[in-house]
């Protein structure tokens, strides 16, 4: 191997190892609490972009769904006005962004307002969500 | 016209050369007959009534998913830019 191609391969995992850190390091994670509600069903997301209770409520389990909803709604705002759209047509684009990405054992809101456990198929969406 | 007098001491005319000059032709007495029983016909074939229910045409699905799909690539970015409340 020459000296050029092991600098040319140097850089290369430079530049990945780079890339990689800055993607694991921009997007904040999943509060433990917020991530263990979902996994085990217990929150849901709605068809209108907020994050729902789906079985019996707590003061915990409410608070928690709160706080991201309010979260939500102040982004929701920032970006329609950004978009020249309403609040609510953002909201809805959002919730179905957000149900096409729940992963399997999640629950979503399906079109007739029912509660659904997300499996490997897709998941039953408004028809006027995007593919 | 003096044959004329001939139609007012005899019987009615039945010949058209010998009818009364401002009588209607007698190709068009059919027209009127003809016309009624051709509305008659369509109205047995097709039925128009006016619906009982307002029309309503939706609109606002259509917009709405023409906005949801302008807004798809935005809302997917500002979804994962905000990774800890999604």
């Amino acid at each position: 191997m020459s000296n050029v191609m092991k600098r040319v391969v140097l850089a290369g995992v430079a530049a990945l190892m780079a890339v990689g850190g800055v993607a694991g390091t921009a997007y904040a994670q999943r509060d433990p609490a917020y991530e263990a509600a979902r996994a085990s069903g217990k929150v849901g997301e709605k068809m209108d972009g907020y994050l729902g209770i789906v079985g019996a409520s707590t003061a915990d389990l409410q608070r928690l769904v709160n706080d991201i909803n309010i979260k939500r709604r102040a982004v929701y705002a920032d970006k329609a006005q950004a978009a020249n759209a309403t609040m609510e047509e953002y909201a809805i684009t959002a919730g179905c962004v957000a149900i096409a990405r729940t992963v399997p054992g999640e629950k979503y809101q399906a079109p007739d307002g029912s509660w659904q456990t997300r499996t490997n198929a897709p998941p039953q969406r408004d028809s006027r969500c995007p593919a | 016209m003096t044959k004329a007098e001939l139609t007012w001491t005899g019987e009615g005319a039945t010949f058209p050369p010998m009818r009364d000059e401002h009588s209607k032709p007698s190709g068009r007495r059919w027209t009127v007959p003809i016309m009624i029983a051709a509305t008659a016909l369509l109205s047995g074939c097709i039925s128009v009534s006016s619906p009982d229910k307002p029309i309503v045409i939706e609109l606002n699905i259509n917009i709405r998913q023409e906005v949801i799909y302008r807004l798809a690539k935005d809302a997917d970015n500002t979804i994962k830019e905000n990774a800890d409340i999604f």
